[in-house]
This record gives structure tokens, sequence and C-alpha cells, in this order.
């Protein structure tokens, strides 16, 4: 009597187990996107992926920084999630290297990524002939906001053409009492907008030599230092409570047509849009200053560490497969703010912006990626050390170039 | 016998697993931090040796150098003025004054309270146009402006002020036990003789109040040193790197910019002015010890 009721448990427990084990890959997927647009977006791929037949464990980690620490504590602690969110960049190019990654080469070769995928992108997840990463989004970075009536307050008929007429707008803002450039004085906000003043005014070559190649004699060169000087010149135009402003409350300050405008990555766009402001009609958005400046582009991707487990492999299999689906990107780049990764999609239902940037996206000249992506971690957080203090301070321009060289030099 | 043998064990027993925590935690991780400085690891720690070059990359860091400057001035404003405010306090409260146990837990509250959520009531109160800046303006001092917060030259001095406040309570606490040892005889003594009381305070009590306050300079070397949430909480470090600290530059470097070498070299190069510290702290009491 004992004994069959111990078996009976024995038995139950077994099938519950085994029933759990063929329930359908489960998948611990590690992401920072908490806000609210953000949240909404991740939801449609972990819908997706019920909808595929698997199970969606979801963990949320406010904050980029501390998100991917948590990945890699756990990745080097042999915890690894199925799948984790990165910045498309050098974020994940040591854990590559530590060949703790697993690749997504089936799918990559299938779906032609060589082809429909920006050179950018292709160039940081595809590593030795091995692709090691699936791209969920884009977005870029160095986007020009402007107010319509703050420009027709000024007096400005046209959007700026060169980087002389944009000094000239900004002149004319100021004259009508604006504040010429809403800009927040945080570190990473300078680097944004200094990589926009080396993207539209030192030209593709310069960046590409400086940001990529870390081409020293191209960093002491003149047409370098101009840059920092035109960079540095912007600081006139910002109001005295900019240092320590979030992106969004200077945003506001163009919506609201106190500031003429803001050098912002495109998810600026949903202030304006939560604001009940659109594109074209209240306010412009201008991808650069010409029509074949640099189009700075960043994203995000789904890593998958490395397993031996066959549950996670499955898990990990499928959400490949759900992730690289257009429809999938679609939905979530529309929640998201950002634009499909893929030069393929479709860009009906995006907005004017959006269909703007994906227009440029094809273009193979225009798009190059943000210094993040050809930066080692440290060597683009030395730049903006001293991009911040440039700005911030009274420092002579060929020290600043000095320093940007030894920054790079490592 | 057997029984002395094991009753002269026991202490050493019971002391067995902090030191084996001190020589693993503390002098374990300390060499392992020495090592891993000398190799060119990233994101994880790796075994490619390149001898000192992190230092030199380090010392080549305009930030790291600004951060180290920054850590001198605050180290000596910071010890000053909390060692100077808190004896006046211990003083203050020594003068068998009404409501002491009120006063003291005025001043030792701020201690009692994480930096991280106090940092932010002081950001707060010194962000310009609100806070004191305001509150100074609203009172009719239209032209004062108060912007230390968000100035260059200003910002590390708002982190000692606000420092300072949160330590200043302890060294009050640990100076008044001090007080409170001196033996009343002296103060009658002092007293038959008239000698005022700030000359006792100054050349009497002070010179036997030595052993506490190599205490409470101990306290606040090491909190030099680790100086770390009163900066984040505060400043981030702006406005530009303007109130870096070295603590800061390690960590940011541990995680966030996965160099995992160069935030080993700078935990080591903090290490030295910390045993400097310690080493004639420690040789004074192994001197009196032998004595």
């Amino acid at each position: 009597m004992y004994g069959t009721r111990r078996w009976l448990l024995c038995a139950s427990l077994c099938v519950s187990a085994a029933s759990a084990a063929y329930a359908g890959p489960t998948a611990e997927v590690i992401h920072w996107w908490t806000s609210g647009g953000e949240s909404a977006a991740v939801k449609q791929v972990a819908q997706a992926y019920r909808d595929a037949g698997g199970t969606w464990v979801d963990t949320a980690i406010a904050g980029g920084d501390q998100s991917r620490a948590v990945t890699i504590n756990r990745i080097i602690g042999g915890n690894p999630p199925a799948a984790a969110q990165f910045n498309t960049s050098k974020q994940f190019l040591d854990i590559i290297e530590e060949d703790m990654l697993g690749t997504v080469d089936d799918v990559a070769r299938r779906d032609h990524w060589d082809q429909v995928l920006p050179a950018p992108i292709v160039d940081v997840i595809k590593v030795r002939g091995h692709w090691y990463a699936v791209p969920m989004n884009l977005h870029m970075l160095t986007w020009i906001w402007y107010s319509k009536a703050a420009f027709a307050k000024a007096g400005i008929a046209r959007e700026p053409a060169s980087m002389d007429e944009l000094f000239a707008d900004l002149d004319k803002l100021k004259a009508a009492g604006l504040i010429p450039l809403a800009h927040g004085g945080q570190a990473w906000q300078e680097n944004l907008l200094f990589s926009m003043v080396l993207a539209n005014f030192g030209g593709r070559d310069l960046y590409l030599k400086v940001v990529r190649d870390r081409d020293q004699a191209a960093i002491r060169s003149d047409a370098f230092r101009k840059v920092l000087v035109a960079f540095k010149r912007l600081q006139g135009y910002v109001d005295p409570a900019s240092p320590g402003r979030n992106w969004n409350d200077a945003t506001a300050l163009v919506i609201a047509g106190k500031a003429g405008m803001q050098i912002m990555g495109d998810w600026a766009k949903g202030e304006f849009i939560a604001a009940g402001q659109a594109p074209g009609r209240q306010f412009g958005c201008l991808p650069g200053l010409s029509a074949d400046t640099p189009y700075l582009i960043q994203g995000d991707v789904f890593v998958f560490p490395k397993t031996d487990d066959a549950g996670t492999l499955r898990a990990q299999k499928l959400l490949v497969d759900v992730v690289d689906k257009p429809a999938v990107q679609r939905a979530f780049n529309k929640l998201k703010g950002s634009i499909p990764v893929r030069l393929d999609a479709d860009d009906s239902g995006f907005d004017a912006c959006a269909r703007q940037g994906m227009a440029i996206l094809r273009d193979p000249r225009r798009p190059v990626g943000v210094p993040e992506i050809y930066l080692s971690p440290d060597q683009n957080g030395a730049l903006q050390d001293v991009l911040t203090a440039f700005w911030n301070t009274d420092m002579p321009v060929e020290r600043a170039q000095n320093s940007i060289a030894s920054a790079l030099r490592y | 016998m057997a029984r002395r043998s094991l009753s002269r064990a026991t202490p050493y027993a019971a002391l067995l697993p902090m030191a084996v925590v001190a020589a693993l935690g503390y002098l374990g991780a300390g060499l392992w931090t020495f090592y891993i400085s000398l190799t060119g690891s990233r994101t994880f720690p790796s075994g490619h040796f390149i001898g000192f070059a992190q230092y030199h990359r380090l010392f080549d860091n305009e930030r790291w150098m600004l951060s180290l400057h920054n850590l001198a001035a605050y180290g000596v404003l910071f010890v000053l003025a909390s060692l100077v405010i808190g004896f006046l306090l211990a003083v203050f409260i020594d003068q068998n004054v009404k409501g002491e146990g009120v006063f003291r837990t005025i001043f030792l509250y701020p201690y009692a309270m994480s930096f991280v959520a106090t940092g932010l009531v002081w950001q707060w109160l010194l962000t310009p146009g609100d806070g004191v800046d305001g509150a100074l303006r609203a009172l009719g001092f239209t032209h004062v402006r108060f912007d230390w917060i968000v100035s260059q030259d200003h910002a590390i001095y708002t982190v000692v002020a606000a420092t300072v406040w949160q330590a200043s309570g302890l060294v009050m606490a640990l100076m008044l036990a001090g007080l409170r040892g001196i033996d009343p005889e002296i103060w009658k003594a002092a007293r038959l003789d008239g000698i005022p009381a700030w000359r006792v305070y100054a050349q009497i009590v002070l010179p036997m109040l030595w052993p506490t306050i190599a205490t409470v300079l101990l306290l606040l070397a090491t909190a030099v040193a680790k100086l770390y949430d009163a900066v984040v909480a505060m400043t981030q470090g702006g406005p530009g790197i303007a109130s870096e600290v070295p603590a800061k530059f390690i960590m940011d470097h541990l995680f966030l910019r996965s160099n995992v070498g160069l935030a080993s070299a700078g935990a080591i190069v903090l290490l030295v002015p910390v045993l400097a510290l310690l080493a004639p702290y420690a040789y004074a009491r192994s001197r009196k010890e032998a004595a």
C-alpha cells in the first residue's frame, strides 16, 4: 500500500516533468526595453513567439548598462539566458572572442543577410565569416528636429543646407529671442552632437578615418580641428540651464516653440507625436544638411549565448526564426519609433520621417555607423570624456585635439 | 594535558574563519587585481600579459588625472572640515546642554541614511533656479546666483559640503565618547587654576584625545578613497568631467566600458595612498604595543 502510493507519487511527478519538457521551448530573454513605447514594442515580439508555440520568459532590466552587466555576469557564471539584447556595437565582441555566443548562420544564409542588411550592421554582427546576432531595428542618431513655428518667427524660409547656413539660422533664432539650440548637457548628448558635426561638416571620409580607422594623422589634421571649432561654436547657442538636462526636456522646448531645433535620434519623434504634433506640419525632421551627408545608424540586436542544453537550443532556434520575420520587425519598429533593419522592408504605414530614413538607407554611400559601432566601449568612453570636457570648459582646441588623439590611440 | 592544549587552540580556531576570509577576500583579491592590471583584460579577465601598459595608459588619461586631482582637493577639505565641525559639535554637546539626546540624534542622523537618497536631496537643493538659489531670489536677493553644482570650478565643493554634512555627525559621536572619557579631575584642576575653558580644550583635552582623532582620521581617509555614491547622486561627475573621482573611473571601466585591466590598474593606484596613510598608523600602533 505504502509502496504503491510512493510509486504513484513518483509517476505523477515524472509525468509532469516530462510534459514540461515537451510543452514547447522556453526562452528567457534579457532586454532593457522598459519605457512605455519600448515595452509595448517588445510585447509584440513576445506574442509572436507565443503564437509560434514557445514560452517567452521576460527579464526586463531598466538601463542598458545594468542589463548588459547582468547578461555578461550570467554568461560568465554559466547560467546564461536564451537570448539577450545588446546595441549594434562592439559591446559583445569580447563574448564572441571567448567563444560564448552561438551563431545564427543558417537563418542569415537563408535570408541573404549579406544583401539585405546595411553594411555597417553586417560588419558588427558578422565576425570571421560567422553571424552572431539578429538585428532588430535601426535608429538614426543625428536628425535635426526643428519647430516650424520658431523658424517662422525667426524668418527662416527653408531648411539649412550647409554648416554656414545652419549657423546663420541659429543666429536668426537667437535674434528672435528664442533658444537657438535645445540641448541636454549630458556627456552622451554632447557625443551625439559632435558626431553630427563630424559627419555633416567633416564629411564621410574624415568621419570614417577618425572613428573607424583611428587615424592619428586625420585626428591631428586641420580639417578635424575645424570640426572641433564648429562643434564648440554650437555651445554659444544653448541656454545656460542646459547642463544635466534630459533629452526629452530639450525636445519639450522645441515642441513648445521656445527653442528652434534639437539634434537627436529618431526616438525624439515619439515626443512630438505624443504632444499631438505631426511631421511636416508643426515640426520638421532633417536627416542631414546635404543630400550626401553620412546617415549615422545604430540599433539593437539579440544574441544567443552558447549552450549544450537541447531545450534551450530549440528555444533559441525558434526565437531566431520569429524575430527575423519581416512582420514581427514591422510591428516592433512601429511602436519603438525606429525603422526596420532590412533594406527590402515595406515602408507603408510608417510616417514621413521614417520613410525618408528608409529611402536614405538604401543608398549604399550614406549609411555609416555611429562611433560606438567602430570603437570599443572604452575607446568610445574616452572620446566622450574629452568631448564633454571640451564642450563644458574653455579647453583650447589644440589640447582637445591632442586628448582625442591619445584617447583613440589605445 | 590534552585539555590544556585544546583550550589553547580554541581562540585560534575561533579566529581561523576570519583569518581565512581576510587572507582570501582581501589579500587574495588584492593580488588578483594586481595580476589583472598587468594583463590586457577587457570584458573578461584574460592571461594576456602586457606589463605596465595599463598604468601607462591610465596616466595618459585626462579624466584619470583630473580624478586624482579632485580626490586630493576633496580629501584635504573633507577631512579638515569634518574634523573641525565634528569636534565643535562634540564640545557643544559636552556643555551639558538641555535635550542633549535630541541634538545627538539630529547630528548623527545624516550618517544613518543612504547617500543615494540624501545626495538627490542635495542635488535638488543646489539646482540653480530651485532650492537655495530660488529661495535667495524669492527673499529679494535678485542679484545672487548660487550655481556651484553646474559650475566647472565649484562642483566638487558642493560634494565636499554634502559629505561633510553626512560625516561630521559620526565624528561628533566618536569625539564625544573621547571627551566623556577625560578624567573630570583635570577639569577641576584647570578651574582651580583659573584657566579659560577654550585653552583647556585646545591645550590639554585635544592632545589627550589623540587616539580618538587617529581613529577618526583613518575612517575619514577611507571614506575619501571610496568616494563614489555622493558624486553619482549629485553630479554624475559633471558638468563635463569636472567632478570625476577615481572610484567612479574604476566602476565605469569595470562595467560600462568593459576594460577590467584598466579598472584594475586604477584600483591598484588608488590603493597606494590608502597604504601610505595606513602604514604610519600601523607603525605607531606596533611601537606602542612593543613599549
